[in-house]
């Protein structure tokens, strides 16, 4: 499935929940499927900065595609990061790269996160965006 | 006499509002108060009938406003029963006149010498203090704290030495509520010659200190803690130590004489006052103190004690509930976590019932470092606060509990 199509299946299973509370019990349980990072790598210079929350990405790449895997001591902050792993992790660098980010607006997460937690959300984007660009540049040598 | 909070809650207009479709329940006192019509007002009349620059003038507008500008430091002089009017320096808050004074040491000490800080200070309490050991060769030592959250008495009696200049403490901890005991503690260094600062920024919401009385050398403090505004505060200093103490900031208010080869500075508190204040929040700050001595600091320190007793015992009756900060004195601040739940989460969940409470280390990594833990939920009450406030809190935290676990 491509990245938007990904979104929008994201935004349709999200509007299924009418109030707030439903929304946060759902991305709670999908904090509990985040592809967690391989302990031996969760060192500090995984953790992305600007997040209340202690939160360690990594990425690497598999037959062209970029992987992500993360941790969080937050649940909240972990049902945020597994959404955006199961947008972005398994494509191209590329794609991930070019990829915009207005869904989370519309499955109601932006507005419905604190700021600073919104900042965090921004920083783990733009973490992710990062290591595509980094891989990008690491496929085409 | 028991406050009418009914009544007092008329007097905060912000206090009506909703957040996330809910009656806000703001628990969040400690990082700020919320403003009394009175003060809001203040600030507008100042704008709108005598908005002009002070000490300058000569026309109507400028001396009514120096008036009223002056008038706020009596008012200031007079609560914390300050010798004299000259020793209330207008800052722009408690990290301003804490640098202004760090400043001025920076000049006296050198190596050898050394300053004490209290385990539990805010950063803005350290960080000045951290530069100015490195910018002079003295050395910052530690009075240690106990697992309740309150300093080790013994452990500064061995740390206060000769060596010792300056020592600094907050009255109330900001993160877990504890008030200090600074009578003993200003008292024990002037046996050895050392000044204090006292950083009052939690304590002047809560209770009114005589400052004489506690023969303190330095206090500062926000008036955006004790229901005014933004971006004004006051530093005291005894006449003598400011008379010491060099100039901060260079600029216009702060001289008597100029010419290219010398400056004289003006006097006392000019001399600390460089550039055109912040006026309006002077004069706003004078009509807060006016507001809290009207309600009565016996009053609001009844109510509050009253909040923080009932929170505590309500908030310990859910399993797994960790207060920190459990001396037995505090003020209305109770910092608290779930056990295996990230505050964060607490707070997130907090907030979507309307209810506002801080997350995080609140400036104070030291304290977080000590209990290991990333940080804490803290709600802290004011005298505006109700029972059924703690109520509210009371329930969405076991709400947030079973979301979360
Ligand atoms: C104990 C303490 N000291 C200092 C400060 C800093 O105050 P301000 O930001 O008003 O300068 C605070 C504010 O949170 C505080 O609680």
């Amino acid at each position: 499935m491509s990245i938007a199509a990904i979104q929008e299946e994201l935004i349709d299973e999200f509007s299924l929940f009418e109030d707030w509370m439903d929304k946060y019990e759902h991305l709670i349980q999908l904090g509990k499927t985040l592809p967690l990072i391989d302990p031996q790598r969760k060192t500090d210079d995984k953790l992305i900065k600007g997040c209340q929350s202690k939160v360690w990405l990594d990425a690497y790449l598999k037959e062209d595609k970029v992987i992500f895997t993360a941790d969080s001591d937050a649940i909240i902050t972990k049902g945020i990061i597994a959404v955006l792993i199961r947008v972005f992790s398994g494509h191209r660098p590329e794609e991930i790269a070019a990829a915009n980010t207005n869904f989370i607006d519309e499955i109601g997460l932006k507005e419905h996160l604190s700021p600073t937690r919104a900042n965090g959300l921004v920083s783990m984007i733009k973490q992710m965006k990062l290591y595509a660009v980094a891989f990008q540049a690491q496929l085409k040598k | 006499m028991a406050l009418n909070v009914t009544q007092i809650r008329e007097d905060f207009p912000i206090l009506k509002r909703e957040v996330n479709g809910k009656p806000l329940v703001y628990l969040d006192n400690a990082a700020t108060s919320q403003k009394p019509k009175q003060v809001i007002d203040s600030i507008s009349h100042y704008y709108t009938h005598y908005n002009a620059n002070i000490h300058r003038g000569v026309h109507t507008l400028s001396q009514e406003a120096t008036d009223a500008y002056e008038q706020a430091r009596k008012k200031i002089q007079k609560h914390f029963n300050i010798a004299h009017n000259h020793e209330v320096i207008f800052t722009s808050g408690t990290t301003d006149g804490i640098n202004l004074v760090a400043n001025g040491f920076s000049s006296f000490l050198k190596t050898g010498n050394e300053v004490l800080v209290s385990a539990m200070e805010h950063h803005s309490n350290i960080v000045p203090w951290q530069m100015l050991c490195e910018k002079t060769g003295a050395q910052l030592k530690v009075i240690p704290m106990s697992e309740e959250g309150t300093l080790i008495l013994d452990e500064y009696d061995t740390l206060l030495t000769e060596k010792t200049k300056l020592v600094f403490v907050n009255h109330i901890s900001n993160a877990l509520g504890t008030i200090n005991p600074i009578e003993e503690i200003i008292e024990k260094a002037h046996t050895y010659g050392a000044a204090v600062l006292v950083d009052g920024a939690q304590s002047c919401s809560h209770i009114k200190p005589d400052l004489q009385a506690l023969d303190v050398d330095f206090y500062v403090t926000s008036a955006h803690k004790m229901c005014g505004p933004t971006g004004v505060g006051m530093l005291y200093g005894k006449e003598e130590w400011l008379h010491k103490l060099p100039p901060y900031q260079g600029g216009g208010e702060m001289i008597a004489e100029v010419t290219f080869e010398k400056t004289t500075y003006a006097d006392l508190p000019h001399k600390f006052e460089a550039g055109t204040p912040n006026i309006a929040g002077g004069i706003a700050f004078g009509t807060a103190i006016d507001y809290l001595n009207e309600i009565g600091f016996d009053a609001i320190a009844q109510h509050e004690s009253q909040l923080l007793e009932y929170a505590t015992a309500e908030l310990l009756k859910i399993r797994g509930l960790r207060i920190y900060g459990t001396g037995k004195d505090k003020t209305s601040v109770i910092s608290f976590n779930l056990e295996g739940i990230h505050p964060y989460d607490v707070g997130t969940i907090l907030d979507k019932l309307g209810i506002a409470v801080r997350t995080g280390h609140h400036c104070a990594q030291p304290i977080m470092d000590f209990y290991k833990i990333p940080g804490t939920v803290r709600a802290s009450f004011a005298f505006y606060n109700t029972m059924e406030e703690v109520d509210k809190l009371v329930d969405a935290v076991r709400q947030a509990q079973n979301m979360l676990s």
